[in-house]
Parts: C-alpha cells; sequence; structure tokens
C-alpha cells in the first residue's frame, strides 16, 4: 500500500502496524523517533497497536539535541 | 514609547529602522526586550551574537562550562584565547563588545528544576540552546507552567531542527515528543557529532524567530517543527497541533511541578561514562 511518509510517497507492506514501518524504513534507533500520524502524535506504546491504511501521512520526527550526547547545558 | 533614539543608534540600526516591519518603533520594542539564553554553545552563539548585533536590550545568558578547544568548531563566539575561560563570561564579553547598548547577564551556573522558573520570569522569550534532552524537557516544562514563549532548537550530524512555542497557544515540546528518550538510546558521542555551520545555520533561525516575536511579526513556527537536512538542503515544514494527551499542557496534565531527570553522559572516546 502507499503511504506519505515525511512528505514522500512510499510503498510498504499492506496492514503494518507503526512498529513494522519502522522496520520496513531501516530507521535504525526507533526509540529516538517521535511518530505523527494524519497529524496525531502517537504515544509510544501506540506503535504496536496502530495498523496504518492506504493514504495515511507518516512523519516520524527525530529527537534532536546538539550533536554530543554530554548532560552539561 | 518614552525612549528617543541616539544619532549613534540611528545609524547603527539603520538597515532595521528602513525595514517596514520595524521601523524606529520596532527598533524601540527591541531595545526594551529581554531574552534568555541558555546555553551558551552552538546554538547559543550565533543566536545570542545576532541578538545582541539587533539590540535587544538585555540578554541573559546561562551556562555552567568553560571552553573547551573542542568546542571552537562551531561555538563562533569563543575564539582560542578564551579556553579554559567560563562561557558565559567569554561570550558576554563578545556581545558587549558588539554592541555597548546591550546589558548582558553573565549566569554561570546549571539550569535545574529548583531555579529555572526563577530564572526564565524576567525575560520576554527563551532560547532553547542546550544540547541534551533531560534539560530541553525541562525548559519546556518550565516555559508552559511558566507562560514563557521560547525557541526550541536541535542539531545532529547535518540534521537541524526548530520549532517556536507559545504556551496554551501552540503545540509545545512535549506535544510532540512526549519525553526524553531511554539514556541507552540516545546517539553514542561517537555516532553523534554536528557539522558546525548546521548550529550556525539552527542558532540563527532561533534568534530570527525571537526578533519576529518581540516584533509582533507574524509567522512563527508555532505548531510547525522546522526540519532541515543540510546534506540535501531540504527544509520542511511539519504542521503540528496541541496535543490533549500531553502531559504538561494537555487536558489532564500529570506534570504540575518540575523535577530533574538523569541524563546519559560520555566523554572524548565516545565512551558511555
Amino acid at each position: 500500500m502507499k503511504l506519505v511518509v515525511n512528505g514522500a510517497d512510499v510503498e510498504v507492506s499492506d496492514g503494518i502496524n507503526v512498529t513494522q514501518l519502522l522496520v520496513e524504513r531501516r530507521v535504525k534507533m526507533p526509540d529516538m523517533v517521535s511518530v505523527e500520524l494524519n497529524e496525531t502524535v502517537l504515544q509510544r506504546a501506540e506503535f504496536e497497536t496502530t495498523r496504518l491504511r492506504e493514504g495515511d501521512r507518516v512523519e516520524l520526527l527525530y529527537f534532536m539535541g546538539g550533536g554530543r550526547g554530554t548532560d552539561t547545558v | 514609547m518614552e525612549l528617543t533614539l541616539s544619532d549613534e543608534q540611528i545609524d547603527r540600526y539603520s538597515r532595521h529602522i528602513i525595514l517596514e516591519n520595524v521601523g524606529v518603533n520596532g527598533q524601540q520594542t527591541l531595545l526594551a526586550s529581554k531574552v534568555l539564553i541558555i546555553g551558551a554553545g552552538g546554538l547559543g552563539a550565533p543566536a545570542s551574537l545576532y541578538l545582541a548585533a539587533a539590540g535587544v536590550g538585555t540578554l541573559g545568558l546561562v551556562d555552567a562550562d568553560q571552553v573547551d578547544v573542542s568546542n571552537l568548531q562551531r561555538q563562533v563566539i569563543h575564539h582560542t584565547a578564551d579556553i579554559g575561560r567560563d562561557k558565559v563570561v567569554s561570550a558576554a564579553n563578545k556581545l558587549r563588545a558588539i554592541n555597548p547598548d546591550v546589558t548582558v547577564h553573565a549566569l554561570h551556573m546549571r539550569v535545574d528544576a529548583s531555579n529555572i522558573l526563577d530564572l526564565i520570569k524576567d525575560y520576554d522569550f527563551v532560547i532553547d540552546g542546550t544540547d541534551n534532552f533531560p534539560t530541553k524537557f525541562l525548559i519546556n516544562d518550565a516555559c508552559v507552567l511558566g507562560n514563557k514563549p521560547f525557541s526550541h532548537a536541535g542539531i545532529l550530524r547535518f540534521d537541524g531542527q526548530l520549532m517556536t512555542v507559545r504556551p496554551g497557544a501552540s503545540a509545545c515540546y512535549r506535544c510532540v515528543f512526549n519525553a526524553p528518550p531511554p539514556p541507552k538510546a540516545v546517539p553514542s558521542c561517537s555516532q553523534a557529532g554536528v557539522l558546525g555551520a548546521v548550529a550556525g545555520v539552527i542558532g540563527s533561525l532561533q534568534a530570527t524567530e525571537a526578533l519576529k516575536f518581540l516584533l509582533g511579526l507574524d509567522g512563527l513556527l508555532t505548531d510547525t517543527l522546522l526540519v532541515w537536512n543540510a546534506q540535501h538542503m531540504d527544509f520542511r515544514k511539519v504542521k503540528l497541533k496541541r496535543n490533549p494527551r500531553c502531559a504538561v499542557c494537555g487536558e489532564n496534565p500529570t506534570i504540575t511541578s518540575l523535577h530533574d531527570e538523569v541524563a546519559a553522559v560520555c566523554d572524548i572516546t565516545g565512551k558511555a561514562r
């Protein structure tokens, strides 16, 4: 089925859930992504239970800090 | 407004004054405005330099670190001779040298849950120039609870992101990102890194948002996450909306006071310590 992921048309397996989408899109660090589906942000616990449908608009939004992982301000 | 501009100020700010959206009144507004910049690093450097040059009358700078040689690749406010100096002292010297109109408060301290509300309360706008998630969430929550507009930004490798938050009126950082990622998931130092110029672009965009807000201009990046990839030169605006389930600004908030969270730490070798 076709989805729009981060503004681009992509073809993914029919009926997959959000967790499976992250695998198909080869997202290396799924913990570092927030997912917006049709302009609604999902809770992490919903990734597994949310099935995607043809034409859904998905935004994979990455956590970005300051390029170095320390706790300094 | 009572303030009048001196001849020197009319010259200094002439390129602002001739802008239709700024003018003498707008420049006077900037001179009477106060912005707090948390983090005098990759983002805070360009943000504070442009705000000082623009004549924002009061700038607060908060940072607990000293300048390290590894900062100089992107933190353009610090010079080689500043290595070892407190970042806020190094930065304040440059800001005062650029523009004597600006009062700079150099605050050598770490922001935490016990001090942040007091820190932000006297400012009109806050810039999050920090590099770690616990502090980013703390700044968000404090600005929501303290009803203080702010600019969020993050950078990683060749990517950057930016959003402006008007608490209670637009989506907040937590509406979008829920909670800090588990520390073990945060890219290790060896995987991270950032192109210095990416920090320059995103920090300059934060200054631009602050100036737009202070001047009351339309088109703020509210309810929008600007996402930029420098390699593909691809800017995208992702539409956002307030999340009714947001833990701090949603319908049934669970965060009604502030607390500190523990961050992952790593050293120059890229190993966690």
